[in-house]
């Protein structure tokens, strides 16, 4: 299932663009997300806390950054190994654009998960992918302009 | 005999006492002393190369004591798991047979493949440390269905098998069936699906592994229908542990349902560690892990078409099936889709032709095999829904069809043209009980009353037969069976009097301990205290072949009563020196040895005496002793046979259906314990139930399993199940001395069918003709929605 909504920023593009590229900023606004660290500009490795239905695991994994348009958007994407509990994987489509002095970011994101995660909670995987990505969002825009522009 | 415990009487099971009272000894109760404990790392994918694993930081991870992956299983030259049948190609090639490694090697192929055995102090440990392993996967796509794995281009998931087909079996002939079909006034034709289900039996899958260093010696407890079975396989194919080396005990085993009759990785891996790590090994599946380790039933996808002639009479049969063998050939995998299945397409009917082409293929889910019924449910549905369709197709009725197509009384033994010989039956008795007990010919009363209450009632049938007791071994082993299919009794009797019965099959939950000691009861005379069965341990029972396929009372029990005539005949030697009377003279009845005509008698104690205290004895002509083992290879299959009729209301607003009525008349020769076999029809019809309403295996295009859990696989429960109406009709077994055929099976066999056929004709109003396994409320509603849709289209 592909999961989309939109947040406006309370700052210009060029502003948001950079934080969309700050690891620090990815970090705090990741759920769960207990370190990231730069490999390059499109690459990074993060270890990110997740809980889906019964399950609460550890996810070690890569980010890459692809279909980089600065300053209007990219696709960013992670694959996380989380032990015996399996693996999850994801990707989102962001892009940017100007509205009244304001930023308007819309996003498609998907996620899969695999292994023991899947097997007790792919009925919920959905509703939770949907949660996370709008937790992100709404974090990230805490993040960059202090709390969500409308 | 003073109580009537003999053949017949419903006594109550000897073992229940210590099932009800939690005083049980499964293979998770067995401590040994200093244990430890294995957890397997399984594969989160369903299919990728294998490429680094990284078990540094595991093997320093606290209480770890071992780790080992394929690099130890190559170092020590271990063997893969077997397959105990070989199915051949129409042009009498043999199967695709690819390597099944105890540790994936360089692939995993299903989401739960192990990859590697941790061994820690406790249980915790021995998970922490899985996390430790790193493991380096290329992933590669996976192929998730049998529609999947026969797409051009697929992915292949073994060298051997590029186009994923493990097997293109046939059976029949042909150009008979062709040219009946050419000939036909009508034929029905239908598609349809066997869902793939989890068997969960209630005790999950465990294993202990013990070595003995001082004398060389390994015992393995696991939870296992067969232990003879699995110590052959184990010690021969994997292991190469001599048989005199190997002791495999299965202790009491909490269902198996046919997913413990194989062997399993499992229990290899942890003999082979204990002996390695030189101490003893225990692992002990969670319900998580049973649904992605133990082997899954069904999953068929069929086509088949019946040519009638103006009278209804079939001509022939045509079926066309993709089998889904999973990702590895699990022990008896390739005879279910086959032998176990196109054997039996003639069903209750004198069809004259019928052709079945069997296509079985590789997909990356956790490997398919045998499940209660094994490849006979799957013949009984297609068949009886097939010909529900072609009464409709007639314009007839669906007793009728059936009726005017019986293989007559008088027919038997009857000739099928599907290599089965059918000794007896009467199907127009089951038939006619069954009618009568569920008051069929007042359905449609029944029917318009629902429909006062805005309810759709439905009434199905199902006249199904299977094949049990498989088989004559050298039948067997010239269609691919790479066992013997005989069994072994050794009846013990003691010096004063009592007996001890070991029999290679196997009891979990069958009630073989009454059922066997009624076998004895009735034929030595011995009251039932005086009567010990003992199983599943290869330390104590001579050999056997264990428990599966409802042979346990047709092979087995036929065993007993063989090594029993020994006995008898023995005793009546020892009598006839004591009674200083001929042989030939001497009668044994009611437990008591007396010469024919006089007052002049033993008791059985008395003789049991004299054979181990030979003080009187004619040691010139006799051993002292009374003690005889058999070996009973049976002559034919038995074939169960019976009439289900199962009565439904669907609320069409939610597309629930309830079970109202389930009658079952079955055919399963002599009965033994009713009682015992009201509860094994029962229980079948429970999981019949469960397969017709409730459960499907789905595995996502992902290749993860999705109903990977008992909240996302439904199990039936207590309000999904009617009160079952069992009753028997007794036709004998022609071949075997008790005259049994059979009866753990014909419940989960003969119920699919007929509930079906119900939801079916309460949905006739709609016009649908046929409705998929499981009939969840889900797809009953969109079935309603979409013919109302087509009516207003």
């Amino acid at each position: 299932m592909d999961l989309t909504g939109e947040v406006r920023l309370a700052a210009d593009r060029e502003t948001v663009w950079r934080a969309l590229n700050d690891p620090e900023i990815l970090k705090q606004a990741i759920p769960g997300c207990e370190s990231v660290e730069k490999l390059s500009d499109t690459e990074f490795t993060a270890k990110v806390v997740l809980k889906i239905g019964p399950m609460k695991a550890t996810f070690s994994g890569k980010g890459t950054l692809g279909d980089l348009n600065p300053p209007n958007g990219y696709t960013i994407s992670g694959e996380g190994q989380g032990g015996v509990a399996g693996f999850g994987k994801g990707s989102a489509k962001v892009e940017l654009s100007d509205d009244a002095g304001q930023t308007v970011l819309r996003y498609t994101a998907a996620a899969q998960v695999g292994g023991k995660i899947a097997q007790l909670g792919a009925r919920l995987i959905d509703a939770t992918a949907k949660k996370l990505a709008d937790q992100f969002f709404v974090k990230f825009a805490e993040v960059v302009n202090g709390k969500p522009a409308g | 005999m003073a109580e009537n415990v003999g053949i017949g009487a419903s006594v109550l099971r000897k073992e229940d006492f210590r099932f009800l009272t939690g005083r049980g000894t499964y293979v998770d109760d067995i401590n040994r002393p200093g244990q430890l404990y294995a957890h397997i790392l399984r594969s989160p994918h369903p299919h990728a190369n294998l490429k680094k694993i990284d078990t540094a930081r595991a093997k320093q991870a606290p209480g770890v004591i071992a780790v080992y992956t394929r690099h130890d299983v190559n170092e020590d030259k271990l063997g893969g798991m077997p397959c105990g049948w070989g199915v051949k190609f129409k042009d009498d090639t043999p199967m695709k047979e690819p390597a099944h490694p105890m540790l994936a090697t360089e692939k995993v192929r299903h989401v739960g493949d192990p990859i590697a055995l941790v061994i820690a102090e406790t249980r915790a440990q021995a998970k922490d440390a899985a996390e430790q392993i790193a493991v380096d996967y290329e992933i590669l796509k996976p192929v998730p269905t049998i529609n999947d794995a026969i797409k051009p281009g697929a992915a292949a998931l073994h060298t051997e098998a590029p186009d994923n087909v493990c097997y293109d079996w046939h059976i029949g002939d042909k150009s008979a069936v062709d040219s009946a079909f050419g000939r036909a006034h009508k034929v029905a034709k239908l598609d349809l699906v066997n869902n793939r289900l989890v068997p969960n039996a209630m005790e999950p899958r465990a294993a202990i592994g013990d070595f003995d260093s001082a004398n060389g010696d390994y015992t393995l407890y696991t939870t296992s229908q067969n232990p003879h079975v699995i110590r052959l396989l184990m010690g021969a194919f994997v292991l190469h542990i001599p048989e005199s080396k190997l002791r495999v005990v299965a202790p009491d085993v909490g269902g198996g349902f046919g997913s413990k009759i194989f062997h399993y990785a499992e229990e290899a891996l942890v003999t082979w560690a204990a002996g390695k790590v030189k101490r003893p090994v225990k692992w002990t599946a969670d319900r998580s892990e049973s649904f992605i380790s133990d082997a899954h039933g069904r999953d068929h996808v069929t086509h088949a078409e019946m040519a009638m002639d103006k009278d209804g009479k079939f001509l022939a049969l045509r079926v066309q099936t993709l089998a889904n063998m999973g990702a590895y050939l699990s022990s008896f995998a390739p005879a279910v889709p086959t032998y176990l299945y196109a054997t039996l397409l003639a069903g209750c009917y004198a069809t004259p032709a019928v052709y079945a082409e069997v296509k079985a293929v590789f997909t990356n889910t956790v490997p398919v095999d045998a499940y209660r019924g094994a490849g006979r449910p799957e013949a009984s549905f297609l068949l009886e829904r097939l010909v529900d369709v072609a009464a409709k197709e007639m314009g007839m009725d669906r007793v009728d069809i059936r009726r005017r197509n019986f293989i007559p009384n008088s027919a038997f033994p009857y000739q099928t043209p599907v290599a089965v010989q059918y000794d007896s039956g009467d199907y127009f008795g089951t038939l006619d009980m069954a009618l009568k007990a569920s008051n069929w010919s007042s359905f449609r009363d029944r029917q318009q009353e629902a429909k006062k209450r805005g309810k759709l009632r439905g009434i199905g049938i199902s006249t199904y037969i299977e094949a049990c007791g498989v088989a004559p071994s050298n039948v067997a082993g010239a269609l691919g069976a790479r066992a013997g299919l005989y069994e072994v009794a050794n009846v013990r009797v003691n010096p004063t009097g009592s007996v001890t019965i070991f029999t290679g099959t196997h009891s979990h939950g069958q009630g073989h301990e009454t059922t066997f000691a009624q076998l004895v009861a009735d034929r030595l005379g011995i009251a039932m205290d005086q009567i010990e069965i003992s199983h599943g341990d290869t330390g104590k029972i001579p050999f056997g072949m264990g428990t599966y396929g409802s042979r346990s009372l047709a092979v087995g029990g036929s065993a007993i009563v063989k090594a029993m005539d020994k006995i008898v005949n023995k005793g009546k030697k020892i009598a006839a020196h004591l009674l200083e009377a001929a042989e030939a003279d001497i009668e044994f009845k009611d437990g008591k040895f007396s010469v024919a005509g006089t007052d002049k008698s033993k008791t059985f104690g008395e003789i049991a005496l004299t054979a181990y205290v030979p003080h009187n004895y004619p040691l010139d002509v006799l051993e002292p002793g009374l003690d005889e083992t058999a070996f009973y290879d049976p002559k034919n299959f038995t074939f169960p046979a019976g009439c289900h009729i199962c009565e439904v209301e669907i609320d069409p607003d939610t597309g629930n259906t309830t079970i109202i009525t389930f009658t079952a008349v079955d055919d399963v020769g002599r009965v033994i314990n009713p009682m015992i076999v009201e509860g094994q029809v029962q229980g079948g019809v429970a999981q019949g139930i469960g397969q017709a309403l409730l459960e499907s295996c789905i595995y996502d295009g992902n290749g993860q399993l999705l109903s990977g859990s008992m909240s996302d696989y439904t199990m039936p429960r207590a309000d999904n199940l009617p009160n079952v109406d069992v009753s028997t009709h007794v036709t004998l077994c022609t071949h075997n001395p008790l005259g049994v055929k059979g009866c753990g099976e014909v419940g989960s066999i003969g119920s699919p069918p007929a509930i079906i056929g119900a939801i079916v004709d309460a949905l006739s109003e709609y016009g649908v003709k046929h409705i998929e396994m499981p009939a969840t409320p889900q797809r009953v509603w969109q079935t309603i929605q979409a013919a109302k849709g087509k009516k207003a289209a």
